[in-house]
């Protein structure tokens, strides 16, 4: 005879910490951090791992997971990493940054770390906005898009064109794994999930540095439903911000996970 | 119909944002505007049978509220 006894499908990570976040309803920063805990607990790292926070949104970041972390000075959390692995080399190290801390203020800090290939991981929140100080301008932000300090949108001719970092940080030798994915939708969150990973075994193999830029709402300062700022994900970030492998270590690209 | 999957909803998580009951392929979430959780927000429920527990809604679930059973058969 056939008899039914439930399987757990899902259940919430334990990198992650019990407590309510403080993040607006539906603002893809919290999959972010669910995507990350999922990864340390399924890499096994959570209790060698020291997360560097931010200043933006997720500037109590170190609330919410249940593992090491420390907070930087805004844009400093690469410098801040780098100096942690390279006291601490066994120990997993990670930055978990928006555009306005890591593409203004700290655009000189990634760059650096990058270029010198610090075998730190990044995780780099794309919202093309400044979210936690009132919907400013990011260097993300798109041509015509309507921000506090773009009032009649975002003008080229002045303000000038979004930088892709991606791009601009896979040209540099220390990179050792550089992507962008989205998390707009199930099958672009596993991918997202899947480049977290990767970015993690790049470090664990001292490989380089390693980052995953992620596509995420500010469904707050988009002004938008959460369900709709997805969509304006789809339609209008990726257009601008191509979902793709920059730098692919090929070690890490033959590894199946 | 025979239940094949449900979920337990964390009511001190879950912020009624709405994105699972969109990404839901049965359609049977909704959020449940009888109920408020602590935080004052109207938490999700299931408002029919159908549920297979693909584990979709806690994929996109920024709030990790969500924890997805499905039936396994034990052959005996
Ligand atoms: C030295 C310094 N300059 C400016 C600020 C103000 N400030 C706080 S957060 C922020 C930008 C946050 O935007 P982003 O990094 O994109 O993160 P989000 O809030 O969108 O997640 C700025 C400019 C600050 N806190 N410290
Ligand atoms: S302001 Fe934007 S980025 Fe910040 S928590 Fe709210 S939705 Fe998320
Ligand atoms: S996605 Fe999560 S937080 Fe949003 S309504 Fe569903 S269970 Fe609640």
């Amino acid at each position: 005879m056939a008899i039914a006894e439930p399987k757990i499908v899902y259940q919430r990570p334990t990198s992650l910490a019990t407590r309510v976040t403080h993040y607006c309803p539906g603002c893809t920063h919290g999959v972010a951090h669910r995507l990350i805990a999922e990864v340390l607990d399924e890499m096994e790292l959570r209790e060698k791992t020291i997360g560097v926070a931010p200043v933006g949104c997720s500037v109590f970041a170190y609330n919410y997971f249940d593992h090491d972390y420390v907070e930087a000075a805004h844009g400093r959390a690469p410098a801040m990493a780098t100096g942690i692995k390279r006291m601490l080399p066994k120990n997993t190290v990670y930055t978990y940054q928006g555009d306005g801390d890591l593409a203004s203020i700290g655009m000189a800090e990634i760059m650096h770390a990058a270029a010198r290939g610090e075998n730190i991981t990044v995780v780099f929140i794309n919202n093309a906005i400044y979210g936690m100080t009132g919907g400013q301008m990011a260097p993300t932000t798109l041509p015509g898009m309507v921000t506090t300090s773009s009032p009649g949108g975002r003008d080229i001719e002045s303000m000038g064109y979004p930088v892709r970092m991606a791009e601009i940080l896979s040209t540099l030798d220390g990179a050792g794994y550089v992507v962008r994915r989205s998390l707009h939708d199930p099958n672009n969150i596993r991918k997202a999930k899947k480049a977290i990973r990767l970015a993690f075994e790049t470090q664990e193999r001292g490989l380089g540095f390693s980052l995953v830029e992620l596509l995420s709402s500010c469904p707050t300062n988009w002004k938008l439903s959460p369900v709709d700022a997805l969509q304006f994900i789809e339609d209008k970030m990726i257009p601008m911000f191509p979902l793709g492998d920059y730098k692919v270590n090929p070690e890490i690209g033959k590894l199946r996970v | 119909m025979a239940i094949k999957g449900w979920i337990e909803v964390d009511e001190l998580h879950c912020k009624g944002c709405g994105l699972c009951v969109a990404a839901c392929p049965q359609n049977v979430m909704s959020l449940d505007m009888e109920r408020l959780t602590p935080k004052g927000y109207h938490p999700v429920h299931l408002h029919a049978d159908g549920c297979t527990g693909c584990g979709i809604c806690a994929i996109v679930c920024p709030d990790a509220a969500l924890t997805v059973f499905r039936e396994a058969k034990i052959k005996a």
